[in-house]
């Protein structure tokens, strides 16, 4: 049990900190705030900077950084609504998208590893490409109608966003699922193992035989699988694909990340962080938002909230 | 200056590190610290010059208490000290290194030109030849240490401190560095010297003084004391004979390089290695010792020649494709190359393990790697508190074990060392030959590199002598001896 305690890195403690206080700041200045309807659209919410996040955070601890995501996000989400609009089955459409994230992240990868390319600047690249591609791929309008129907493939689709299960909606539950599989494959896989030792000392990890640009390529493609995944909750609750959609989602899983003490420069953190670092970023939003603060105010107070997060992580 | 720290304590967590220590160093004088690994030397000389605290004690720099809370304070009174582990910026040229902090400039206008002068000054000082405008990184690791000693010279030294300076240095650049502290002295600077390396001690030190489990056992003078007597004090009982007895029964050829070469370094190598064998290299700094085995090893590509492995020709494109034909390889620089130093020691060990370690879908199985540590900590004599602490707050000499556990644990058929006793103790010097030499009882063929040649000829069946990127002559038995060797080495230069 004491052993227990002792893991828990410190960092993290501060964040978990942080996000009780929060909590209970909000809580007293808004009856509104802490209830369960409350707390469960909150992490509804949440889930979709979450799946991001957790996928950013991957690609952070192996020393990297991904900007595409929000434009894969478009790119993939507007393909499946074209899809599901054609006559596919919606199951299938969301399979491909899904892939297809895969498929984008991995080319992002590729292209830093093989090409010998900043993360910063390939990311940025494919972050405009894809964007591109979504505007000429949807004409530059919104994709709309994918709800509607009476049949399985409009049901199915709209139960992934808009669904509970045991009164727990369903884009909470994928992002608790996605939270376990990625915990374990950090904490109890090889896979684990070569993310932190590439992000934390690329050279040593090769020379222990560690293929580290395999594993670089393989967490751009988790993130874009990610990117993915959240597109298509976004897909369902809207009912539509926005060419725009997803843009700036990156500022929000990089700022979970730095949040929950993931150190940018690689090798270090861990995803629970993230995911209290997640958790923080929604309660902002959605606490600001019931107390009534102006939205223009919102960024500011949620700048303030990182900055002196990311203060403290430093004491250490 | 005359320094003096008196009744000095210090503990990190539980660990008592320091206990009740006191060390006194008179003016012109060269006082060797002498310690096993984790003795607590460099712990001590963190704290003499501020960049840790103490818990207890105090420390008279002429007389005056001092409490340095940071190491530009300690070297505003002319004290500086030189650590054990590197510490240049890779990407930054020597001349940048070397003014780091202190550039020259007009108005913030730096300027190059003096610097630069100065620089090329600093190395002829030192009877080096390296190129002011030379990255870090593409220095060797000995030529990286003169560098950092060229940055100690410039600036205004009265005590020195030289954490085991020489463990990558050549005999050569040695014996320039033996000069320089010589005139020091004359010059009325106090150095305080930590080597394991008793030779040197005895050439170039007046006192010595000994550490044994944070405590002090003894200051002596030199004279009045043997290698004999000053190995019982460090280790608190005697090692016998410093090299193993080896065994003279070897397999068939299990490896063999044929003309191997890789531009600039590696020129024309060739050497053929038998099973349970173990191969010295030998050869001054620049001579491709360590790019050869890089080059066999995949992690620097190959121009031409040819790598056979049990008579079968390979081709190893990549450290991975080595691993899998039974080559490990332990490199010279622990703390780039080897180690993962924010994490802990069992992480380290299982990052080279991670198949033997995990099931068919890459599970780890976290009590067979705890096992897998804990066994290499009892093996090695790892001196820690458990398998979790971080490598980085290990002593230098117990980092050098966590590479070796590292590597010994992947159960290589063929074992290249660099430098595998570098900044070791003389006690866990003859633990790691010791291995050495009970694994290739067990049938692995070793190549080892190594600068100190009484390792060399203590340890090797063969040796293998490189010239300039060449391989120029193989002795074997009775020819294994210093003049054989260095004249192969220098031919004649
Ligand atoms: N920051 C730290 N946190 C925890 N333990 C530490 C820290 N720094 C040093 N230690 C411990 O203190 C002990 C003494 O270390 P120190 O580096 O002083 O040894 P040393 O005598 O210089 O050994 P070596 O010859 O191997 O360099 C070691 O057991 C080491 O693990
Ligand atoms: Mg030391």
């Amino acid at each position: 049990m004491k052993d227990r305690f002792k893991k828990i890195n410190i960092s993290e403690f501060g964040s978990l900190i942080a996000l009780i206080a929060l909590i209970v700041g909000i809580s007293l200045l808004s009856k509104n705030f802490a209830t369960v309807g409350n707390f469960l659209s909150l992490l509804r919410q949440s889930s979709i900077n979450g799946l991001i996040a957790f996928g950013m955070t991957l690609v952070i601890l192996t020393g990297g950084i991904d900007l595409s995501v929000g434009s894969i996000l478009a790119f993939t989400t507007a393909i499946a609504a074209k899809l599901i609009l054609m006559g596919v089955t919606s199951p299938l459409a969301i399979l491909i998208s899904l892939l297809l994230g895969a498929i984008f992240g991995f080319i992002t990868g590729f292209i830093i590893t093989k090409g010998r390319i900043q993360p910063f600047i390939a990311t940025l690249i494919s972050m405009t490409v894809f964007r591109g591609l979504t505007l000429i791929f949807s004409n530059g309008k919104p994709i709309s109608g994918v709800t509607r129907g009476e049949d399985f493939s409009a049901a199915f689709l709209t139960a992934i966003g808009k669904g509970t299960i045991l009164g727990v909606p369903t884009p909470v539950w994928i992002l608790i699922i996605v939270f376990i599989v990625l915990y374990f494959l950090l904490s109890n896989t090889t896979y684990g193992r070569k993310i932190y030792s590439t992000g934390s000392n690329e050279k040593a990890a090769s020379l222990a035989g560690i293929n580290t640009v395999r594993t670089k390529m393989s967490v751009y493609a988790i993130s874009g699988f990610m990117s993915a995944l959240a597109g298509i909750i976004l897909l369902s609750r809207l009912g539509s694909a926005q060419p725009t959609l997803g843009s700036g989602y990156e500022l929000d899983a990089i700022a979970a990340g730095a949040l929950g003490g993931i150190s940018l420069s690689g090798g270090r953190g861990k995803i629970t962080g993230t995911l209290i670092g997640v958790l923080i970023i929604a309660v902002l939003n959605n606490g600001l938002n019931i107390i009534g603060v102006s939205s223009y105010y919102q960024d500011v107070i949620k700048g303030i909230v990182i900055l002196i997060a990311v203060l403290s992580d430093k004491e250490r | 200056m005359k320094v003096e720290m008196k009744n000095i304590s210090k503990a990190f967590f539980k660990n008592q590190v320091l206990d009740g220590v006191d060390l006194v160093i008179d003016d012109a004088t060269v006082l060797a610290l002498c310690g096993e690994n984790g003795a607590g030397k460099s712990t001590l000389m963190k704290i003499l010059t501020g960049m840790i605290s103490k818990d207890e004690g105090t420390i008279l720099i002429d007389g005056i208490e001092k409490n340095y809370s940071h190491l530009k304070e300690a070297e505003k009174d002319g004290l500086i000290f030189i650590h054990q582990e590197l510490n240049v910026i890779p990407d930054m040229t020597v001349e940048e290194n070397i003014f780091l902090g202190k550039e020259i400039n007009k108005g913030g206008i730096l300027d190059k030109k003096t610097m630069r002068k100065e620089t090329a000054e600093l190395m002829e000082r030192l009877g080096v030849d390296i190129d002011p405008g030379a990255t870090m990184s593409k220095l060797s690791v000995g030529k990286q240490q003169m560098v950092e000693i060229a940055k100690a010279l410039h600036n205004d030294v009265k005590v020195l401190i030289m954490d085991e300076p020489t463990s990558a240095l050549t005999i050569s650049e040695t014996q320039t560095l033996f000069r320089i502290i010589a005139s020091l002295k004359k010059q009325g600077v106090s150095i305080i010297y930590i080597s394991h390396r008793m030779e040197e001690i005895f050439e170039i030190c007046d006192k010595v003084t000994v550490l044994r489990d944070g405590k002090c056992i003894a200051t002596n003078n030199v004279s009045d004391v043997t290698v004999d007597d000053v190995v019982r004090m460090m280790i608190g009982r005697e090692i016998g004979d410093r090299y193993p007895k080896r065994n003279s029964h070897f397999g068939e050829t299990i490896f063999e390089v044929k003309h191997l070469s890789s531009a600039p370094y590696v020129r024309d190598v060739s050497f053929n290695l038998r099973e349970g064998e173990i191969l010295g290299i030998a050869g001054l700094m620049g001579a491709g010792r360590s790019e050869t085995m890089h080059t066999i090893f995949g992690s620097i590509k190959k121009d031409e020649g040819e790598i056979d492995i049990e008579g079968q020709t390979v081709h190893i494109r990549n450290p991975i494709e080595a691993k899998k034909h039974g080559i490990a390889f332990i490199t010279e620089d622990r703390k780039n190359e080897g180690l993962l130093l924010p994490f802990s020691i069992k992480f380290n060990i299982s990052v080279a393990n991670l198949k033997k370690l995990s099931n068919k879908l890459g599970v780890l199985d976290k009590n067979k790697e705890k096992k897998m540590t804990e066994g290499a900590i009892k093996d090695f004599s790892i001196k820690c508190s458990d398998e979790s602490q971080h490598v980085e707050s290990l002593s230098g000499g117990n980092q050098q074990k966590v590479v070796f556990a590292k590597w010994v644990t992947t159960d290589p058929k063929i074992l290249i060392l660099d430098e595998p006793t570098r900044g070791v103790d003389v006690g866990a010097k003859k633990e790691i030959y010791d291995i050495m030499n009970d694994l290739t009882k067990e049938g692995v063929s070793i190549i080892m590199i190594s600068s100190e040649l009484p390792e060399i000829i203590g340890m090797s069946d063969r040796v293998v002598v490189l010239h300039e990127g060449k391989s120029v002559g193989i002795v074997e038995g009775s020819d294994i001896n210093e003049e054989k060797i260095m004249n192969l080495a220098t031919r004649g230069v």
